[in-house]
């Protein structure tokens, strides 16, 4: 098999997750595209682990697994935060912030 | 340039017909299941196409011989994360139903952005790894934890027989990459903490 397939794979697989993150305006939607991006570094290190025989590559996703399950539970209890104060999680009518 | 620099394994290795043909159907069903995630109108759809793509990142682990992470990923995302992604939905009332406003209106700048950083991925990786192909031959002794010194353990004849890796992968979790195992058990119980403080009613 050659590297690159699976490289590509990940490119394309990360650059959905990008679209998705820009154009989404749901919060809950972004965190899926978050989870696209996150599963294409994935199959980088899986398959550069088999190019060099090194496992690192293996145990690296399995920590990129464990930050992804944290970050998901972090980000969806801020979802529900933010919806419990405005009764919407449209990422577009957050503008507290904007001077 | 980086491609001359580097030496790059197996160039002039034929190519495994049945290992590419299984790869190209599982990366066809994941990119679909991918854009649906992002263009569907339905955030429960969206987290059902999810699962696709998780799925068949699992496969491609397996056709890498990552089993055990294969094994983790169908646990932790399918079985955990989309849950959570569910109960989110539920809870946040977002889209059971269509929802014509979950995507912006003006999707352009998104897909530019897009196209542009895969063209740009795609060109550097095709201009670094052309032919580089992944070793056919990679069993236990290939895969073997690394000691301290840099040097292979010898693969027992038993472990080349299974022809599982969990056993390398724990032995070098729990040595060479022990400090930051710890550490991301840590951290997992302060996202935990954080996530109850953030979302309890008070």
């Amino acid at each position: 098999m050659l590297i690159n397939q699976f490289l590509l794979l990940g490119a394309v697989l990360f650059s959905i997750g990008v679209y998705g993150v820009i154009v989404r305006r749901n919060g809950v939607a972004v965190l899926m595209s978050i989870e696209l991006i996150l599963n294409a570094v994935n199959v980088n290190l899986i398959a550069f682990s088999a190019l060099r025989g090194d496992l690192g590559g293996q145990v690296f996703a399995l920590f990129v697994i464990a930050v992804a399950a944290a970050e998901v539970g972090v980000g969806l209890a801020i979802v529900l935060a933010i919806y419990r104060n405005r009764r919407s999680v449209d990422l577009d009518e957050l503008d507290l912030m904007k001077g | 340039m980086l491609a001359s620099a580097m030496a790059l394994p197996g160039t002039d290795d034929p190519i495994n017909v049945a290992q590419t043909v299984g790869f190209g159907i599982i990366a066809a069903v994941m990119v679909v299941s991918a854009l649906r995630v992002v263009t569907t109108r339905n955030v429960v759809h969206a987290a059902m196409w999810l699962v696709l793509v998780l799925a068949g990142a699992a496969a491609q682990y397996i056709l890498l011989a990552a089993e055990f992470v294969a094994v983790t990923q169908v646990m932790v995302y399918i079985g955990a994360i989309i849950v959570l992604f569910l109960f989110g939905v539920m809870l946040t009332r977002s889209g059971l139903g269509a929802d014509a406003d979950l995507s912006r209106k003006n999707w352009f700048g998104g897909a530019f952005v897009a196209v542009v950083l895969l063209g740009l991925l795609s060109f550097s990786l095709i201009d670094t790894f052309d032919d580089a192909k992944i070793p056919e031959d990679r069993g236990a002794a290939a895969l073997a934890p690394v000691d301290e010194a840099g040097a292979a353990a010898p693969a027992s004849g038993e472990d080349a027989i299974v022809g599982s890796n969990t056993q390398a992968v724990s032995d070098t979790l729990f040595s060479r990459y022990l400090v930051p195992f710890e550490v991301v058990s840590v951290m997992l119980t302060a996202a935990l903490i954080g996530a109850i403080v953030i979302a309890r009613k008070d």
